[in-house]
């Protein structure tokens, strides 16, 4: 499968991927509706009438290397995989809802304000302790392990964290383990004495702020209803000014009251944070703040204008990573992960306060309960279904050509959108598209800077 | 190639007989609402944690 776009500068970039090798070209105008043409992809009217301009030896030249680049496997590369089933013996991750209570009320919150519909609860040292003992005697033979903390807002439980941190590398040294450590938090609760302890012991954190004053403040009040702006940015860049070269994002939310989010970003960026993810928000197409299908060409003239931002800021010296827009065509992840996404429901589950076992954060209090930490998986055909449902089984998927860089999409949103895990949450397909395509053009880009 | 400029070159073959799962869950970073792999990095060449051996 061959996937042809462009990217718009003050000239215009043409590529051709090829799907299942990965192989990324950059092309002319010419030889892009030429593949276009070879590859029955939809020609515009303008794109026929001057490729029929040029008929003749131009054409047949061009030709003549799409074959040459077909036998070297790196074009319209045929799917050599029909099968696949996702091994699921052994859990790797945790996302531990360390409490389910949060000291903000954002509009968007796919927790409802943090307890998730659910009375307020908090994670006890036991519940933490028996969720290490799980994750270790269930990942048989795989040495990293990866524990989320997650909330509500876990700053809250910090009692807990702490205790189950202790335990974890304790009984990581006994059992050859080694365990990578992240929270999100919404940085309220971010004083001097929890960023040290978050500085030393996690290994990623995530900082959620929505951008621009007036974009955060919209959506992000303290449960009083009072801004948080201003003490989340105070907050969030004094661990970041401790933090040097850890790990560490600035994470937002775009929603379709802020369409024009390339402007959060950048004052993000002009914050000072280099690292930064801002993601589409999800919610039922009748919330006011859903994004919907008609803000689509909005939203991909958006991102085409941070790329352009962010590809003029790498030219210049500045290293700035946009979560959505990284991509690594050297080595990337193993083709197993490209065909099974994040591993919700084998791999990765989510362990809500009293225990219970969930496939990921987002199932927390639905009808998936697959066990609990004390007394174990109780559901397995809960696993089973989440196994089987790789890119094989998704016809749309098959022939998406973001399809190894979703692995499948979100089985939470597949299932919010279309009652089914197997489903399809197509305008954040839509988008995922997009920001493929630019990721591509800006690696190309910077690689052709970088080497000019 | 004159008119096919390749800027990489078959990534999928490269890792196709890894799964060894070692790497890092996808939704432990910053995305929590969408799922995100292509950005993943293969850790086999460079674990993330050196292992303390048991004591």
């Amino acid at each position: 499968m061959v996937h042809a776009f462009s990217f718009a500068e003050q000239v215009k970039h043409y590529f051709l991927w090829d799907v299942e090798s990965g192989s990324l070209h950059k092309v002319d105008y010419l030889t892009f509706l030429c593949a276009k043409d070879r590859y029955d992809l939809l020609l515009a009217a303008k794109e026929s009438e001057f490729l029929a301009s040029k008929q003749g030896k131009q054409v047949v030249e061009r030709n003549k290397e799409f074959s040459q680049a077909e036998a070297e496997g790196i074009l319209n590369t045929p799917c050599a995989t029909s099968e696949f089933v996702r091994e699921h013996k052994y859990i790797k991750a945790l996302c531990l809802h360390i409490c389910h209570d949060c000291n903000m009320s954002c509009e968007y919150c796919f927790a409802s304000g943090g307890d998730y519909n659910c009375a307020k609860d908090y994670m006890s040292i036991d519940v933490g302790k028996a969720a290490v003992d799980f994750l270790i005697a269930n990942s048989g033979n795989r040495r990293n392990l990866e524990i989320d903390f997650f909330g509500g807002e876990p700053l809250l439980n910090m009692s807990s964290v702490k205790a189950i941190v202790d335990y974890a590398k304790l009984r990581a040294k006994e059992h050859g383990k080694a365990f990578y450590f992240t929270m999100t938090t919404n940085c309220i609760l971010l004083n001097k004495e929890n960023a040290a302890y978050l500085n030393s012991e996690m290994d990623n954190v995530v900082l959620s702020i929505d951008g621009r004053q007036q974009t955060h403040d919209n959506i992000r009040h303290m449960l009083s209803g009072k801004a948080s702006y201003d003490k989340v940015v105070r907050n969030a860049l004094a661990f970041k000014d401790i933090r040097g070269q850890k790990s560490y994002f600035a994470r937002g939310t775009f929603t379709r009251q802020n369409l024009d989010f390339s402007k959060d970003i950048m004052h993000l960026i002009d914050l000072g944070f280099n690292s930064v993810s801002v993601e589409p928000v999800v919610l039922p197409s009748n919330h006011p703040l859903a994004i919907q299908a008609d803000d689509l060409p909005a939203i991909y003239k958006e991102y085409e204008k941070l790329a352009r931002q962010l590809l003029q800021r790498a030219r210049s010296g500045e290293d700035i990573t946009f979560f959505h827009f990284m991509i690594d065509l050297e080595k990337g992840p193993c083709f197993n992960k490209r065909m099974t996404g994040c591993g919700a429901g084998c791999e990765y589950l989510a362990i809500s306060p009293q225990g219970d076992i969930y496939p990921c954060h987002q199932f927390v209090g639905t009808k998936y309960k697959m066990g609990n930490v004390f007394a174990g998986m109780q559901n397995p055909e809960i696993a089973q279904s989440f196994a089987h449902n790789t890119l094989c089984h998704k016809p749309t998927c098959r022939v998406c050509p973001a399809k190894y860089y979703c692995g499948g999409g979100c089985a939470a949103n597949a299932y919010n959108f279309t009652g089914s895990i197997c489903g399809i949450y197509e305008i954040g397909c839509e988008m995922h598209k997009k920001r493929l395509e630019l990721a591509l053009a800006l690696y190309a880009l910077k690689k052709e800077y970088l080497s000019a | 190639m004159k008119f096919i400029k390749t800027i990489s070159k078959k990534i999928m073959s490269k890792t196709f007989k890894t799964g060894c799962g070692e790497c890092q869950s996808s939704c432990q970073s910053a995305c929590k609402t969408s799922c995100t792999v292509g950005n993943q990095t293969c850790i086999q060449e460079e674990k993330i944690h050196k292992i303390e051996k048991p004591e």
